[in-house]
């Protein structure tokens, strides 16, 4: 019985971390400016990763390595809004403007 | 009744096959993105996917050691996106960059007056 829960866990953490990540590969392609995609890509991308490796720590069934899982999962936590800062500060000082459809610009020069 | 070990290796099919779509997709966006933040963003998540894909892989085939790599992946990746970002940020303003092309000319004169203002906040001090 024990195997059976474990399994269907595994199974729906694969299966929710892929759809995370092909959530945010489509927010990628669809949305229309370079903040709104960031948005999507680092929120969606890092709980899809997380949720896969979270389903290998599970699966193992050890301690050891669900430890190592859950570490590169809180990393991944850790990095990802750090990244995304960096490269969304970097791209709005060097003046990529926001698309057309954007209301509010709080780091524009007034 | 199905196998536990059956349940497990279908899911992983399954999510095999999202991951690849996104994948595709998000290497679309790395060779059609308009702009180079646009194409760091997209290689950003391809490398979240690979991490993705490694941890899938650890699943289906049982080898724990799998996911060492997918977190020495991860770092590998937040570096690369870090070390781009700098790029961008050194390799100068956009306006500046196209100041002859017209595509961008209504974008030129908000740098300027930036520059400008910065350079007469610099003389007061």
């Amino acid at each position: 019985m024990m195997d059976y829960a474990v399994a269907l866990a595994v199974a729906f953490l694969l299966l929710a971390g892929s759809l995370f990540a092909l959530v945010a590969a489509l927010g990628i392609v669809r949305l229309p400016d370079l903040y709104t995609r960031m948005h999507a890509a680092s929120k969606a991308g890092t709980v899809g990763s997380g949720m896969l490796l979270f389903a290998a720590g599970v699966a193992s069934g050890e301690v050891a390595v669900f430890a190592r899982a859950l570490a590169g999962f809180v990393f991944f936590l850790l990095t990802a809004p750090v990244a995304a800062h960096l490269l969304a500060k970097a791209a709005h000082q060097t003046g990529y403007r926001l698309g057309p459809q954007s209301v509010c610009d709080d780091l524009a020069e007034r | 009744m199905i196998a536990p070990l059956a349940i497990v290796s279908t899911a992983a099919a399954v999510a095999l096959v999202i991951l690849c779509l996104a994948f595709l997709l998000a290497g679309w966006r790395v060779v059609a993105g308009p702009t180079l933040p646009d194409r760091i963003l997209a290689l950003d998540t391809l490398s979240g996917t690979a991490i993705g894909f490694i941890a899938v892989l650890a699943v289906k085939t049982g080898f724990s050691l799998y996911i060492d790599i997918a977190i020495s992946l991860g770092l590998v990746g937040f570096l690369a996106t870090v070390a781009f970002a700098r790029f961008v940020m050194s390799r100068g303003s956009v306006a500046e960059r196209h100041s002859e092309k017209t595509a961008s000319a209504p974008k030129k004169p908000k740098v300027v007056a930036k520059r400008t203002r910065a350079k007469e906040r610099k003389g007061k001090a």
